[in-house]
């Protein structure tokens, strides 16, 4: 009785996170899926039916309009490789700047890390929408940035900063560097000290015990770090949309725009599924990240 | 002091100046008497005048206390579904299903956000053609969407406290008898309670600051406080915005210091009564 009772229970703890996943999240990306396989028309819901009846006969309809459309509209194709492009190059930054700061971190001493740390992460709390939205007020023609290298002399008239690629580029590095710094620093944090002093011991100067003891011994945190950043920077919205160019917008907007403006349900799905298809191949190397990093820490 | 640890301690310091200098330059601006926000009426400033306006805009206000009851509802749901999953992952061994679950549950952290949104609406357009429920789209369609990305970052939390510490005393409270709900209840729940507490808050702050997926599953008259600042601000800065954002960084700037303080508290406590029980050991 006991068995039994031990068995249900542990059905019902899986089960009801399990349920509420399929429903909130697997079977909405299948209606995604089969939305993006019909045609829009001018009805509730503004798509065409999959299966319909017709003459008393099932009738299968599959579309590919909403995928031959974007891959024969340049706007579509250009958004795309935009949007990697805006999400491999923000990603680099974030490694670059955020490498030293979790190295420093992880090297400082154990008073100061902990206060550190939450100077690092007391922004992610704060709204990631107002941070986005001081940068304009940073970066725009008469704006911080411009009034204060016009006061130094250092130019004569404002730098277009607002509405360019750097401007997404800041904002992308600004708002996802926690992620990048978190991970490298949980990883950073567990090399052993020893292992650079033998290094100095056989005579390698600091920069080549770097490069031959703590980067390869990091590469999972740069991985972990990394995917964290481009992932969800491919998708972004907010950002590009309040700094980015207006002649050239990122796939996540597209993708709301064609829903939102153009009420085009199934080009929007196409657009969804197109990112997914981009993004399975590193999702997957994130899961898989994580998962090595949790049976790590066991 | 080598050149390497000089050359990482001041980017450490230049990344710093980079995270706060937007921050500060808000909290200087919301002060500032002109409408022309980045241009600072030395006459007329320091003011207060954006802090007024700020508590007299009904729209902000009735947003704000949306996007609150909102929050709690999806944090406090997201707890219990996310603990649920991280007991399940980590403690159930490969049973049937694990697989789907672990797929699941951190692909949300990672998803971008535009698609979460847009699948989301889709399913409740489809389940208000099919069963008549949700009725529409609003407070309620958003809170579900929230709990759903919101449940996947408590997992993590607790699936990794879970993982630091072994099944040793679980198994030794089964072993003197306790029933497993009991087990659960006192021994489990106690030890994964910090990360339970860390999950809400991090749940709470996720779906108060979310945007891109409730713009998709809210309807007319449902306007989270995201939602309002972002209509304001994509047509230009608005001082009062700057005043809502100091208010916010202030009140996150004391609850991380007194949750820091508390935890502190906490560890010297546990640390002194370590000491007693080996005083009295002796």
């Amino acid at each position: 009785m006991v068995r039994f009772s031990q068995v249900a229970g542990r059905r019902l703890i899986a089960g009801v996170p399990t349920l509420w996943l399929l429903v909130l999240f697997l079977i909405p990306f299948l209606i995604v899926f089969r939305i993006s396989f019909s045609e829009v028309r001018l009805a509730i819901p503004p798509y065409t039916p999959l299966l319909s009846w017709r003459h008393g006969a099932p009738h299968f309809e599959l579309h590919w309009s909403a995928y031959s459309f974007l891959f024969t509209d340049p706007l579509y194709v250009s958004s795309y490789l935009y949007s990697l492009k805006v999400a491999a190059v923000s990603t680099l930054w974030c490694l670059v700047l955020g490498y030293p700061m979790a190295y420093a971190i992880a090297r400082s001493g154990a008073a100061t890390r902990p206060l550190l740390l939450m100077l690092i992460v007391l922004p992610f709390w704060t709204s990631f929408l107002l941070r986005v939205y001081a940068w304009i007020g940073l970066l725009k023609n008469n704006g911080v940035i411009n009034n204060v290298l016009l006061y130094l002399g250092v130019i004569h008239e404002p730098l277009a900063l607002l509405q360019t690629d750097f401007a997404v580029y800041i904002g992308i590095v600004y708002s996802y560097l926690p992620f990048m710094i978190l991970p490298l620093y949980a990883n950073l944090e567990k090399h052993d000290v020893a292992l650079l002093e033998a290094a100095a011991d056989l005579g390698a100067r600091p920069f080549r015990a770097f490069l031959r003891v703590t980067l390869p011994q990091s590469l999972a945190g740069i991985a972990a770090g990394s995917l964290l950043v481009f992932i969800p920077a491919v998708g972004e919205y907010v950002i590009p949309t309040l700094l980015g160019r207006t002649d050239q917008l990122m796939i996540g907007r597209v993708l709301s725009d064609e829903f939102f403006e153009n009420r085009d349900w199934p080009v929007a799905s196409a657009v969804a599924i197109l990112i997914l298809l981009l993004l399975v191949v590193p999702i997957l190397l994130f899961q898989r990240v994580e998962r090595r990093q949790l049976e790590a820490s066991r | 002091m080598s050149t390497r640890g000089l050359f990482s301690r001041v980017m450490l310091v230049l990344g710093l100046v980079f995270l706060y200098v937007p921050i500060v330059s808000m909290i200087v601006f919301s002060f500032n008497y002109s409408r022309l926000v980045t241009v600072w009426d030395a006459a007329r400033s320091p003011t207060l005048r954006w802090y007024a306006a700020l508590l007299h805009n009904e729209q902000i206000l009735s947003a704000a206390w949306l996007s609150i009851r909102i929050a709690v509802t999806a944090a406090s749901a997201a707890v219990v579904l996310g603990t649920l999953a991280g007991v399940a992952l980590t403690r159930f061994g490969a049973y049937r299903g694990r697989m789907l679950l672990a797929g699941m549950v951190t692909a949300p952290i990672v998803m971008p956000e535009v698609i979460t949104g847009l699948s989301l609406l889709l399913l409740f357009v489809a389940m208000e053609q099919l069963i008549g429920w949700p009725k529409g789209v609003g407070a309620v369609t958003i809170a579900l969407a929230h709990i759903t990305f919101c449940m996947a970052y408590v997992t993590v939390v607790v699936q990794s406290r879970l993982a630091g510490f072994d099944e040793s005393l679980e198994e030794a409270a089964m072993d003197l008898g306790a029933r497993p709900l009991k087990v659960f209840l006192r021994v489990t729940l106690p030890l994964i309670l910090p990360a339970i507490a860390s999950g809400w808050l991090l749940a709470f702050t996720l779906s108060w600051d979310d945007l891109v997926i409730t713009q998709f599953v809210a309807g007319p008259g449902s306007s989270t406080l995201p939602m309002v600042v972002f209509s304001k601000v994509r047509f230009g800065v608005t001082p009062d915005i700057n005043a809502l954002a100091t208010i916010l960084v202030l009140l996150v700037a004391t609850g991380i210091a007194i949750s820091t303080l508390w935890m502190r508290y906490q560890q010297r406590r546990r640390e002194r009564d370590l000491q007693l029980a080996a005083a009295a050991n002796l």
